[in-house]
């Protein structure tokens, strides 16, 4: 197993300044976890997921706001709750 | 027909691995997925190089059809048990080419790939050699497939759902967040449509809400099931989900998957538009 990246992957060919990206890792003890991460809206609604990386990695393209951000892996739920910017991109580092 | 005809749990696979007439196919969005690893014995369609039509936007005619499964090593008679990531998104549209294809026996695996990892079940990387089969398809069944003209004569009569998210639905977004966003002309959706996402049919986990909890959803947005009704998404296969939830699990009738979806309706010309919510 490849270890934990810290923050979200690369950046590179991504259109930054007209995107609005979340991204980052999902760890346990500062590895790697393979699962999912899931993007919902204000209202709890489902957004989007994605599975996470081999370096335990994950991204969305969303837009300007506040969002909640699940972690789904083997025997844990985590919420993270994140605001973002178009044109920065928001890094969120989830510990399992 | 029942759920068990169309859906099987984990452990059902689990315990039929090995059975030589059971075929399990991995359909993923992510089409390396099944590089990585896969349930054994399981093979793969990929479902932009196998499924589409190469040169105009169209998905594989009948005899493309019967090669993919003749070349998978399927055969007529095989139980076919379809699973992918994102929640079964393209297992649901493999699934619903299954079906228009005439495929006697197909089931999804509920919870899709997602659900078998959550439960830590074996994953593996070795890939099954299947002798190619003879496979014969039954032409397309156009009932369960709507085209544009379909969906624009729809307007204000039959039911329309739009399993997109709610703000690919209100045209903040073109695409699902989790991808660039691009594709059609203009955002929005079809006058008259019911935003009902695809997520609400499912649990967390991925698998399927139960049949009375799935029927209580779509009567409290207001779909009268006894209404025809046309599925869409942004290409046609979160739709497909929504289709097998209506037609495969709850047994509604005349229920269409629109394939052509949002990409296609958001770049006609003249057609109308809503936004918001």
């Amino acid at each position: 197993m490849c270890g934990a990246k810290a923050g979200g992957p690369d950046l590179a060919g991504v259109d930054v300044a007209n995107e609005t990206i979340i991204q980052g890792s999902v760890t346990r003890n500062d590895e790697p976890v393979n699962g999912y991460v899931r993007l919902l809206d204000e209202n709890g609604e489902f957004t989007a997921e994605v599975p996470t990386s081999a370096t335990g990695q994950f991204r969305f393209f969303a837009r300007p706001g506040k969002w909640t951000l699940r972690a789904l892996v083997p025997g844990a739920t985590v919420d993270r709750q994140v605001v973002a910017t178009q044109g920065e991109f928001t890094e969120v580092a989830i510990a399992v | 027909m029942s759920r068990s005809d169309v859906l099987v749990d984990a452990d059902w696979v689990q315990a039929h691995l090995d059975d030589p007439k059971v075929v399990i196919v991995e359909v993923d969005e992510d089409t390396a997925a099944y590089d990585k690893n896969h349930i054994r014995n399981a093979v793969r369609i990929d479902w932009k190089k196998d499924l589409q039509d190469p040169v105009r936007r169209d998905f594989i005619d009948q005899a493309g059809f019967e090669a993919l499964l003749s070349a998978k090593g399927i055969a007529n008679d095989d139980t076919v048990v379809l699973y992918g990531g994102n929640n079964n998104w393209f297992a649901s549209y493999a699934y619903w080419y299954f079906k228009l294809y005439g495929h006697g026996d197909v089931r999804l695996l509920d919870g899709g790939r997602k659900k078998w990892e959550l439960d830590s079940r074996e994953l593996v990387v070795e890939q099954p050699e299947r002798a190619a089969t003879q496979y014969t398809a039954q032409p397309a069944d156009s009932s369960i497939r709507a085209f544009r003209d379909d969906v624009v004569n729809a307007i204000g009569t039959l039911n329309l759902v739009d399993v997109r998210s709610p703000d690919e639905f209100s045209g903040k977004l073109l695409a699902p967040a989790h991808l660039p966003q691009e594709q059609s002309q203009r955002p929005g959706h079809v006058p008259s449509a019911k935003n009902i996402p695809w997520a609400k049919n499912a649990n967390d986990d991925g698998t399927f809400k139960s049949d009375d909890e799935l029927k209580a959803l779509y009567e409290a947005e207001g779909v009268d099931l006894a209404t025809d009704t046309i599925a869409y998404c942004r290409i046609g296969e979160r739709s497909a989900l929504t289709w097998f939830v209506l037609h495969e699990l709850l047994g509604q009738e005349n229920v269409k998957n629109y394939d052509g979806s949002w990409t296609e309706y958001g770049s006609l010309v003249g057609v109308p538009i809503e936004l918001g919510n």
